[in-house]
């Protein structure tokens, strides 16, 4: 019954020390963000972790005052947002913040999917922090996909019906399945209410999921530029100081470049359609959905047949999520696989070349561009990715993450006791 | 300013403003004008905003609505609280029901919505040949090009080339999609006389109602703007200060 000897937090003062030896939080915190010894090599890739966790907070903190004033209701929603815009106080920064915010956020949490990509974060043993990461991914396009429906404007109303009619393309109970999630025959004003519903409850959820990618992060630690395990302290650093400062330095770049797209541009990842009311009646020329989703539709409109296109743009997803099993590579890093490296910018070429070919119609040389994109992805994680394993020759991995830097003769040196005191 | 840095995020986001470029395939993109309200520091020009707003109430209110405006609106570009009374005064709003019951008209008030010309949609198609004028409140936002087309539909009405086949009632203009638009040119040399004397061409006319449909558009712009560069000036000095303490902080890792 009796929990193992507390051991004594020196913490000063009192009140802190009363509540941290009946509720350990303190210590928790302590533990995870000032001892939580992290590689002392980590770039200013792995920002954007920390990056994407604020714009999540940023998101529920802008979305929940939204929420204040919008009305999910097919007659008035539209009206709703503009009222947002035009009569509450800073109304259009909070909408704008929030309507860029979901740009930010995908932006943040590509790079975020591709640093993992170039230094192998998804191998053994954080195969799981990765799948996490992908669940993360696949609420966060369903609640985006959701919040762009609410404003009730054409691209909306639009893109819900597009989206909603790919579950038609599943075989006997497809049309029953859509009927089911549209709330009637039609999207329509029940559509609207449920979408306002889920996008509510969703990013909630993706809390839960982060806290356990968090979880499964400090279980081994951050993965680093090198791909190699800390040997001992003289290769790791506390995160507190070191990457609470980084971090507020790289958030203070992200942030301009926030601000500058939120005052300045704050409609340029917008479609202009989408400031005309929804109409049933009449269909844009084009229905586009937003940047982050092209390359996923440009997949889906590659194969001729809807159900084979369903399949094929899910199936990207999944095979994302399977490249820990897919990459048999026992190096971590690109920077000691020659042949990778190359193959990684490649894929990276080719998911922006679908994303293009997703934001034109399907017409010309824009077909034959997004079939051979689709037909590369595939061939990246199921022949190109196992090849590899077997033919590449890596280079050689250096002995430890000190050993690069310090120049090898000072293993074991001291390099973080003297900072940590002052700290 | 704005340019440069669209051009920049375009390039490394090519995919997200590409859509419109296949739309100007078809019609020729509106030619770029110069307006005050753009760039970071751009305000809207008083005076083009009051003779554009003259512009859509002797014009355009004729047929468009502006349904998301409130004459009190008016205010902020720059008409007196007397003069927006005096606008407001001048239209008949139906009120009520009053304590018998009824319904009742009696003059508008500041507060009121900007009144539109027809009851209803319908009502707009049977006086307009079957095309439904827009409402005006957000069609600079709503448009590819924003007061650019604007700007270029209300100049770009044109004889249609030889051989063009035009359906019945409509007019040709070579910026609208498709080149046939139902309305029919609004505007003619000295169609408004500007109080304060500016001459009242068509192109001057288009740009001053296009100015003044931005601003309906996005009533906020110069709040915007002027936030935006306190805000970033001031995250440019902390984030200045962060890579100093960073600096600092590692310096003993390194």
């Amino acid at each position: 019954m009796t929990a193992a000897p507390v051991k004594p937090y020196g913490f000063k003062n009192p009140l802190i020390r009363w509540i941290d030896h009946r509720l350990p939080m303190f210590s928790y915190l302590d533990h995870e963000l000032h001892e939580y010894p992290t590689p002392k090599n980590l770039n200013y890739m792995w920002n954007f972790g920390s990056l994407a966790g604020f714009m999540l907070v940023a998101m529920v903190v802008t979305g929940v005052i939204l929420a204040m004033h919008y009305t999910p209701n097919a007659g008035l929603a539209f009206d709703s947002v503009e009222h947002i815009m035009r009569d509450v106080n800073y109304g259009w920064l909070l909408r704008y913040l929030h309507m860029n915010g979901a740009s930010m956020f995908f932006i943040v949490v590509y790079v975020h999917i591709f640093r993992g990509l170039y230094y192998g974060s998804y191998k053994a043993p954080r195969e799981l922090l990765w799948l996490l990461g992908m669940a993360i991914f696949v609420l966060m396009m369903a609640t985006a996909f959701m919040g762009y429906v609410l404003p009730w404007g054409q691209m909306s109303f639009w893109g819900a019906t597009v989206i909603t009619n790919l579950f038609s393309a599943i075989p006997w109970v497809g049309d029953a399945i859509v009927t089911w999630l549209w709330g009637g025959f039609a999207v329509d004003n029940p559509t609207l209410n449920r979408f306002f519903s889920l996008h509510y409850l969703l990013p909630f959820i993706i809390i839960g999921v982060v806290i356990l990618h968090i979880i499964a992060l400090h279980r081994f630690g951050s993965n680093n530029p090198l791909g190699i395990d800390m040997k001992g302290p003289q290769d790791s650093i506390p995160f507190h100081p070191y990457y609470t400062v980084k971090d507020m330095f790289g958030l203070g770049i992200f942030l301009i470049f926030y601000a500058c797209i939120v005052f300045f541009a704050p409609n340029f990842f917008g479609e202009p359609d989408n400031y005309i009311p929804a109409n049933p009646l009449a269909t844009p020329p084009e229905i586009v959905p937003e940047w982050y989703f092209l390359p996923f539709y440009a997949i889906l409109r590659s194969i001729p047949n809807k159900l084979a296109g369903v399949i094929a743009m899910f199936g990207a997803l999944v095979l994302l999520a399977a490249i820990p099993w897919l990459d048999r590579s026992p190096v971590k890093s690109a920077r000691f696989r020659p042949a990778y490296q190359v193959f990684f910018w490649v894929l990276l070429g080719d998911c922006f070349l679908l994303g293009f070919c997703g934001a034109h119609p399907p017409e010309g040389w824009y077909v034959l561009a997004a079939r051979l994109g689709t037909i590369y992805f595939y061939l990246h994680f199921l022949v190109i990715l196992p090849l590899l394993a077997l033919f590449e020759r890596p280079r050689p991995l250096p002995r430890s993450i000190s050993e690069p830097v310090l120049g090898g003769g000072m293993i074991g040196a001291p390099a973080r006791a003297a900072p940590m005191e002052r700290a | 300013m704005r340019r440069p840095m669209l051009a920049l995020l375009a390039a490394g986001l090519i995919a997200a403003g590409a859509g419109e470029a296949a739309r100007a395939a078809e019609t020729p993109a509106p030619p770029q004008e110069h307006w005050s309200f753009q760039g970071i520091f751009g305000t809207f020009d008083r005076a083009a905003l009051r003779r554009g707003f003259q512009v859509y109430k002797e014009i355009c209110s004729n047929c468009h609505s502006m349904d998301l405006l409130h004459y009190r609106n008016l205010e902020a570009i720059g008409f007196s609280e007397q003069e927006v009374r005096n606008i407001a005064a001048a239209v008949q709003v139906t009120d009520g029901p009053n304590d018998a019951g009824d319904m009742f008209e009696r003059p508008g008030r500041p507060s009121d919505p900007f009144k539109a010309p027809f009851p209803n949609a319908n009502a707009a198609r049977a006086a307009n040949n079957g095309a439904l004028p827009p409402d005006l409140s957000l069609i600079v936002k709503a448009r590819a090009g924003g007061a650019d087309y604007v700007h270029a539909i209300l100049t770009g009405f044109k004889d249609p080339p030889p051989g063009f086949k035009m359906f019945p009632g409509m007019n040709y203009n070579e910026y609208f999609p498709g080149h046939q638009i139902a309305m029919p040119p609004p505007l003619s040399d000295g169609a408004v006389t500007y109080a304060d004397g500016t001459k009242a061409t068509v192109d001057q006319m288009a740009r001053d109602v296009a100015t003044f449909l931005a601003w309906a558009s996005e009533p906020n712009l110069e709040e915007r703007h002027y936030t935006g560069v306190k805000t970033v000036l001031f995250l440019i000095v902390l984030t200045a200060l962060m890579y100093g303490v960073k600096r600092k902080v590692w310096a003993e890792v390194h």
